[in-house]
């Protein structure tokens, strides 16, 4: 994509979110949802099922998949794939939870669904022993590779206190909606990796941002763009020996989903769900001040489920 | 034909998949006869599994030199070469002498060397070796630059139908190498056939030693001939007189060319022992006394060679950080072993997943130009990835299970703090954390600095390099593996249990 195109991309795009943050409730009229807009939740935090029932039930609370995708759109959805380990290992997202998501955008009418990651482990094989290629083929999605640099572009982050600029993953900026689905699990340098540590992955110089105070890095970048919608899958959750983990022994079951457009509201809660106080991760704390999102979850309205 | 092309696209694909979608068990079929990595197995392994190379010579003592017409796949590229050269400009072989002092010097040269304990000039000279180096040094690159142009051309239409290839570079001096050995055996293929398996290549001159008591020899029968010179026109390896009516069994690489060509049935296989007027052997002392002479002289270069071993990696660092060995991979125990197995074919280098197998340069010394190692700057050994091992014909990687492999340090980590971000930048990092298979390096807390800083136990790392190319400082890496000059076995990380969450709990928030 050439600079001028970008930037009248985005600005389209720009110019139809502003419209839709203005003019959004009238939509829900033709929308044709059960939910009335009142009764849309902030977040939705839900345990007891399996992934993909989990994420049926939390998407009405949140307006339905039809509130996010419109018919004709292209959808990113971006999950964590970043290790060559099984399901069991939680390493990477749920599968059964990417398949369920990508076919939900198609229900509502999506064009193309992408799903991609940036690796950090050899990504055919990352892609093929997560289950998530296979979840995503059977769900008609398309499978992209994320680890080639030419598939990147530079963008300018004009909010960023560390990085002032970063090589995005073209989908990313092409797309009309871009869903993040991060893992919950515990990092040996971000401490946590949620929603926000999980846009690394679209990101080409990962190790700019570990030089270059990796909790700041992760704050600046969340406020470019916030994800149209941000899945946490707690499913699995690997307590100790993160990102990466060493067996499932560091795993515990916790059959947990958090779903929110608020990436700070949402890191902030799966940091409490895991154990954490959120204002010991840096990055949630330097995000809030940005106000990038909130981290006060009694501001919000949220909706708990236990199925 | 059939069979030669069967071989020579079977290797081809082998070098050229970039895609790393066929099955590791193909290799063993096309790569079983190859002579000198099979030669180099059998002593490591002393299996029959690894004996293609007695395979070869069993055909060459029944029929000649059919590996160089068939299994060879630089013999049958100069034949490609040969007949294009033929398309281009109408070009007739004639009968040459052979340069029979040229092609013994270099056999007797290739084994002194070899029984000196060095592998250098069959990784110099190998045939096979040298084609694998063609590819993997010369065509590989070209195959990524073509997929990657045409990805990124249907990507344009959002097409993702095929995706480009990470290419992490080239090992200049192997390039280099491979360039000329292609130029100097294209030239002779193109000017002169299969000149450079008749003078240069220690397997042709041993096969063809060897054919002198095949029991059945190509032969002209002179009854039927009629001395029109039409074989003599179409032998690529310039053996067939017929002024003398003689072929020189020899040079002949069996194939078949004027068996098609001749008219009369005149050329045929005869059996050796029928009795046959034979001149007495003259013995040229000046000639025998040079061999001897340049024979005495390699093995002694080669010694010296091999005493400067030892390079360093990192340089002008403000704490200097040297490997003293260069690390060789999984399944080759130690450097000696795999120094003394490998012909640098480069097929692992071009079946790394990860791209962490480079050819060296003078990393193992001169003597060990070209071979592979494991370079953690390109990339890091997958945990349970056996590849290298499954593909390597000569036995300097030996086949590996995943699980053993899992347990093979191929060397250890070291920390350099006063490289170390956390402790430079007081940031938090933990790259070389994330990225370490089996926790051997960790992020402990470390109330000097209150931050998380790397922590390694030296016991259960594997040597991966993992934590290496992970690490994002610059210049210098802050943490690298020493390699294990033999390879050691490391102990497997102990996990204790977790509890598990009670589900019925509320949320916490």
């Amino acid at each position: 994509m050439k600079r001028r195109e970008f930037f009248i991309k985005s600005a389209v795009a720009g110019l139809g979110t502003a419209a839709y943050l203005k003019f959004g409730n009238n939509f829900d009229l033709f929308a044709n949802t059960k939910t009335a807009p009142d009764n849309i939740y902030d977040l939705v935090a839900i345990k007891g099922g399996e992934a993909d029932v989990m994420f049926n039930r939390a998407i009405n609370s949140l307006g339905g998949m039809k509130r996010f995708v419109k018919p004709n759109q292209t959808v990113v959805v971006k999950p964590n794939i970043g290790w060559d380990v099984s399901p069991e290992r939680a390493g990477n997202t749920n599968p059964k939870l990417v398949k369920q998501i990508v076919k939900e955008c198609f229900d509502a009418g999506a064009k193309d669904v992408y799903v991609f990651d940036n690796t950090c482990d050899n990504w055919t094989k990352c892609y093929k022993n997560s289950g998530i290629e296979n979840a995503v083929k059977e769900a008609k999605g398309k499978l992209v590779s994320g680890a080639n640099e030419s598939y990147y572009q530079e963008i300018a982050i004009p909010n960023g206190k560390r990085l002032k600029e970063a090589k995005v993953h073209e989908l990313v900026l092409n797309s009309d909606v871009f869903i993040n689905v991060p893992i919950l699990k515990n990092h040996g340098g971000a401490k946590l990796t949620v929603a926000m540590k999980n846009l690394m992955g679209v990101v080409w110089d990962r190790g700019y941002w570990h030089r270059n105070d990796l909790h700041q890095c992760i704050a600046d970048y969340a406020t470019l763009r916030q994800p149209d919608l941000n899945v946490v899958d707690a499913y699995y959750v690997m307590k100790r020996n993160g990102p990466r983990g060493v067996s499932e022994a560091d795993v515990v079951t916790m059959k947990s989903q958090l779903i929110s457009t608020d990436m700070v509201a949402v890191d902030a809660a799966a940091a409490k769900l895991f154990g954490f106080d959120p204002n010991d991760i840096d990055h949630i704390v330097y995000a809030n001040q940005m106000n990038v999102g909130t981290m006060d979850l009694t501001k919000l309205k949220i909706d708990r489920i236990s199925l | 034909m059939i069979v030669a092309l069967a071989f020579l696209l079977s290797i081809t694909i082998l070098f050229l998949d970039i895609t790393f979608s066929l099955p590791e068990k193909f290799s063993d079929y096309p790569l079983y006869l190859q002579f000198i990595p099979s030669l180099l197995k059998y002593l490591s392994l002393g299996t029959l599994a690894a004996a293609g190379f007695l395979v070869v010579i069993v055909f060459t003592l029944l029929f000649g030199r059919v590996y160089c017409s068939t299994a060879c796949p630089l013999g049958v590229l100069q034949d490609i070469i040969s007949f294009i050269s033929k398309k281009i400009k109408k070009r007739k072989y004639v009968y040459k002498k052979p340069l029979t002092k040229t092609r013994y010097s270099i056999l007797i040269v290739t084994i002194l060397v070899f029984l000196s304990g060095s592998v250098i000039t069959f990784n110099l000279l190998d045939p096979y070796s040298n084609f694998g180096r063609i590819l993997s040094n010369i065509f590989q690159p070209i195959v990524v630059g073509i997929n990657n142009t045409i990805a990124f051309f249907l990507e344009s239409f959002n097409l993702y139908w095929i995706y480009p290839v990470e290419f992490r570079g080239i090992e200049i001096f192997s390039l280099l190498f491979s360039i000329g050995v292609f130029g100097i055996v294209g030239w002779m293929s193109y000017k002169h056939g299969r000149l450079y398996c008749n003078t240069i290549c220690p397997v042709g001159t041993f096969l063809g030693f060897i054919s002198k008591f095949s029991l059945f020899k190509i032969g002209i029968t002179e009854s039927n001939c009629i001395s029109c010179g039409v074989c003599e026109r179409v032998c690529k390896a310039n053996c067939i007189d017929t002024d003398n009516s003689s072929i020189d069994f020899e040079r002949c690489i069996a194939c078949f060319n004027c068996f098609t060509s001749c008219s009369t049935e005149a050329i045929e296989y005869q059996f050796r022992y029928l009795p046959q007027k034979k001149d007495g052997p003259i013995v040229n002392i000046s000639k025998r006394d040079f061999v001897i002479k340049s024979a005495v002289y390699f093995v002694g270069a080669s010694a010296v060679l091999k005493a400067q071993k030892k390079i360093e990696v990192y340089k002008e660092n403000e704490i200097p950080v040297i490997r003293e060995y260069a690390v060789s991979p999984p399944g080759s125990v130690s450097i000696n072993n795999f120094t003394d197995n490998c012909t640098a074919c480069h097929l692992c280098v071009a079946a790394c997943p990860t791209h962490v197998l480079q050819p060296s340069f003078l990393e193992y010394g001169l003597l060990g130009i070209m071979q592979p190692r494991m370079d953690y700057i390109k990339g890091f050994c997958n945990y349970d990835c056996v590849i290298c091992s499954q593909v390597c014909p000569s036995g300097a990687i030996l086949p590996i299970k995943q699980e053993s492999k899992k347990l093979i340090q191929l060397g250890i980590a070291k920390f350099e703090k006063d490289n170390c971000i956390v402790y430079t930048q007081k940031t938090d990092c933990g790259a070389c954390a994330e990225h370490c298979p089996t926790k051997a390096v960790r992020m402990v807390l470390d109330p000097e600095v209150n931050k998380n800083a790397p922590k390694i136990d030296e016991e259960i790392c594997v040597g991966c390099g993992a934590c290496e190319y992970a690490c994002p400082t610059i210049p210098y890496k802050a943490i690298y593996v020493k390699s294990n000059p033999s390879h050691l076995t490391a102990k497997l990380p102990v996990q204790e249990e977790l509890e598990q969450p009670d589900l019925e709990e509320d949320f916490p928030f």
